[in-house]
């Protein structure tokens, strides 16, 4: 490529190049080029100048200790966020009365509202509900996994509405679910050999391995004692929200200690009541999406 | 480190000129004089098919049925889609244009590396619309000695009338620059409508404004300067050029020394073909003398090749003292050295390889095109929770499906799962009972996605971690395939 010389202009000292000057500034030998810009460069960057200057007159620009500079357009991003907010709020405004209005056993039937009350739920539990039931929805111990089909208090959209807007053993709200089971062990209302055996006999209703024996004797225990609430066959009632002792869900553990403990102790587990805290709409859409989860009724 | 030098000083140089102070450099401004030749002929020919293709191809149709547009290319912003005829691009699809990019990036180097910039002399759309620009000029201003002699002129009513005509024409051509461009965004015959009733979207309107400003400066009155200062490639260039690339010669072995027609025929011996009539340099779009080697500046347009053998002819010398040719033969030339054939010259090594590469990514690109699937399925296991355990001990699984339908009419998909014994599928938006399989419906030319449920009984169950097959299968027939996922369960 020695040839070809493709720049602008050739090193001056170059045979037989005078080249383009130097700016007459010389280090230790070393001259400094001088390849002119156009003139019209030099123009546009004292424009952006101009226009940084206007910037900062127009538009906040300056922190200063007190808050920054705000700009004489009076323009700012959180206003912007607050037009944008409301004008979604506008665009959403069909669907919230829609969701308002319909009778909420009617939810699942209108695809269109639904699927805008599972969005709409899906943000509003990752605001009110994930600090207990976790933000998947899948619970903990003591607080119950939504996702699953076993339910307490009923899972289709009437009863899942109410457990949300009174909510479960808050005082002060008449139509909040309330129940009581008895601390059997703690209160001295069974014997610890009883408690012994009606724990093998819940095993043995759930199909764990269990002490036959044990539990032969725990079953006039446990009709004695618990069938009025968690039904003869151990299947719970929703009406007293008694769990199933039969299936694979344990809200407090299903093993032996956990079981005994339940017993000997008794848990009663509170939710708050929603209504008047959350919006009729926001507790709606919070219904469609726990129902939505997959154990819906 | 003192007493050693790494490099040895270079011998002394004369002191260069010292510069008259100034950094900065007033614009000389270029007058081009008409040309006939060739070359101009080329340019003409290059010039009307590139903006033909530019203004036209919004235009053409393109039958995709009823759930797709019309409009043979097309790049649809919103719906993030690509058209271009038979070809559909989706974004996730994007490496397409990538490769076209890198195809055009090494066709740039494979044609610099043979006959020098003719991207910048002859398609540049800088090179086409200034060209285009200077013609309007002609027309109205007159050639180059009419232009500086205008220019000089105190202004005038005749002087005003010509500069307003001028603009007038430029800034017409510049807004119909700027529209054809937004025409590629949008179904062209809608929104021209749509601009000439004003309610075509403001975007529609801010970028024709915008490339009308750009059209018009780049062209009317920026020009040269945008290849000269302003863009990065004729910098690139110099590595892509060398001894074997063809480029626009002045042979100066044969020019000098340069003197009149008359002095020669006194003195035959002295003086060489050039008789610095400067017709080179006044037809020079750049303004550059091409008698002094190859130049950052020189766009290789060859209207000097055109201009010198116009004089050439009148005199009956032989043509092409500027002529295309490559600096090694320019020396073969010069020595009386017979030249290798053009061929050899052009089919060069590097050419070669450029070339190669250059064909293997194409073929690449169009083996992947034709062997795209007509649908897609992606599932994404859900994390959170990861699993559930239900009532009765089965293990159940959600995944997200998104279901791809890349032709334009709404499709069914049937989605079954296997590799579990007993696994069921359920869509718990829609409640139905679990089975196993589901019929989705996917939009035309589109994606759906569902979160779908899986469950399985605890006893086909043997690890934490199985794999599950998720097959769909379009209910039309046409195309099935199959994606395995993940399934999890309790640790036991």
């Amino acid at each position: 490529m020695s040839k070809i010389d493709t720049q602008q202009n050739a090193h001056p000292s170059g045979p037989g190049n005078a080249g383009p000057g130097t700016t007459g500034h010389e280090w230790d030998g070393i001259q400094e080029l001088n390849n002119p810009l156009p003139r019209w460069w030099l123009w546009i960057f004292y424009a952006t100048i101009v226009f940084a200057a206007v910037w900062v007159v127009l538009y906040p620009a300056i922190p200063l200790p007190g808050g920054n500079t705000q700009g004489t357009l009076g323009y700012s991003s959180r206003a912007d966020v607050e037009q944008q907010m409301q004008a979604l709020d506008a665009q959403r405004d069909a669907a919230l009365k829609g969701i308002e209005a319909i009778a909420i056993e009617d939810l699942g039937k209108d695809p269109k509202l639904l699927q805008a009350a599972i969005e709409g739920g899906r943000s509003a539990f990752k605001v009110h509900c994930v600090q207990c039931h976790g933000s998947g929805a899948a619970g903990s111990t003591g607080y119950p996994n939504l996702n699953d089909d076993d339910w307490m208090w009923g899972g289709d959209y009437a009863s899942i509405y109410r457990t949300i807007q009174h909510g479960i053993r808050q005082p002060g709200d008449d139509e909040t679910h309330q129940s009581v089971m008895p601390a059997f062990g703690k209160d001295g209302l069974l014997q610890p050999a009883e408690i012994a055996s009606v724990t093998e006999y819940v095993l043995a209703i759930s199909g764990q391995e269990h002490d036959r024996a044990l539990a032969a004797r725990g079953a006039p225990v446990f009709e004695q004692q618990c069938a009025s609430c968690h039904g003869a066959d151990g299947k719970g009632m929703r009406e007293f929200g008694s769990p199933n002792l039969t299936d694979a869900i344990w809200l407090y553990g299903g093993d032996r200690a956990s079981i005994h403990n339940t017993v000997f102790y008794a848990h009663a587990g509170v939710m708050p009541s929603w209504k008047g805290r959350l919006s009729d709409a926001t507790i709606r859409k919070l219904t469609a999406y726990v129902h939505s989860l997959g154990g819906g009724e | 480190m003192p007493g050693k030098t790494l490099l040895k000083p270079a011998p002394a140089a004369p002191p260069p000129p010292a510069g008259d102070g100034s950094l900065y450099k007033k614009r000389v401004k270029v007058h081009p004089k008409s040309v006939e030749g060739p070359f101009r002929r080329f340019k003409w020919i290059v010039l009307f098919l590139t903006l033909g293709v530019y203004y036209i191809t919004p235009w053409l149709r393109w039958d995709r049925g009823e759930f797709s547009p019309d409009q043979a290319v097309l790049v649809d912003l919103a719906n993030r889609r690509f058209y271009f005829g038979p070809i559909e691009i989706w974004p996730q699809e994007f490496y397409y244009v990538a490769g076209l990019l890198i195809m055009a990036g090494l066709g740039l180097f494979l044609i610099t590396t043979t006959v020098g910039r003719a991207w910048c002399g002859y398609a540049c759309p800088q090179t086409v619309w200034t060209d285009l620009y200077m013609q309007v000029e002609r027309w109205i201003e007159g050639d180059r000695n009419a232009r500086m002699r205008l220019d000089a002129a105190p202004m005038s009513a005749g002087k005003f009338a010509k500069r307003f005509s001028k603009h007038a024409v430029w800034l017409l051509i510049a807004v119909v620059t700027g529209g054809a461009w937004v025409f590629y965004f949008a179904d062209a015959p809608t929104l021209l409508k749509q601009l000439l009733d004003g309610s075509a979207p403001f975007v529609a309107y801010g970028s024709i404004a915008l490339l009308t400003f750009t059209t018009w400066s780049l062209a009317g009155l920026m020009r040269e300067q945008v290849c000269t200062y302003m863009c990065p490639w004729p910098r690139i260039q110099s590595a892509m050029l060398d001894e074997d690339s063809f480029i626009v010669t002045y042979k100066g072995w044969r020019g000098e020394q340069r003197g009149s027609a008359k002095a020669k025929l006194a003195q035959p011996d002295s003086f060489g073909d050039c008789v610095d009539c400067m017709a080179c340099v006044n037809v020079c779009p750049t303004g550059i003398d091409i008698r002094n080697g190859p130049q950052l500046e020189c766009i290789t347009c060859a209207l000097c090749i055109d201009a010198c053998n116009d004089v050439m002819a009148k005199l009956g010398r032989a043509p092409d003292l500027i002529g295309y040719t490559t600096l090694k033969r320019d020396e073969a030339e010069s020595k009386g050295q017979p030249l290798e054939p053009m061929w050899k010259t052009l089919l060069r090594p590097r050419a070669l390889v450029y070339f190669a590469v250059w064909a293997a990514i194409g073929i690449f690109m169009l083996v992947l095109l034709a062997g795209r699937s007509q649908m897609d399925i992606s599932i994404l296991q859900e994390r959170n929770p990861i699993y559930v355990q239900l009532s009765d001990g089965d293990i159940r699984n959600s995944y997200t499906v998104k279901l791809l339908n890349k032709q334009g009419r709404p499709r069914e998909f049937q989605l079954s799962v296997s590799g579990l014994e007993g696994a069921l599928l359920s869509n718990p938006v829609t409640g139905e009972e679990p089975a196993k399989s589901l019929r989705l419906p996917v939009r035309a030319d589109g994606v759906d996605s569902y979160r779908l449920q899986v469950r399985v009984p605890l006893r086909s169950i043997e690890a934490e971690q199985s794999e599950i097959r998720f097959e769909v299968q379009a209910v039309d027939g046409d195309g099935d395939l199959m994606k395995t996922a993940r399934f999890t369960a309790p640790a036991r």
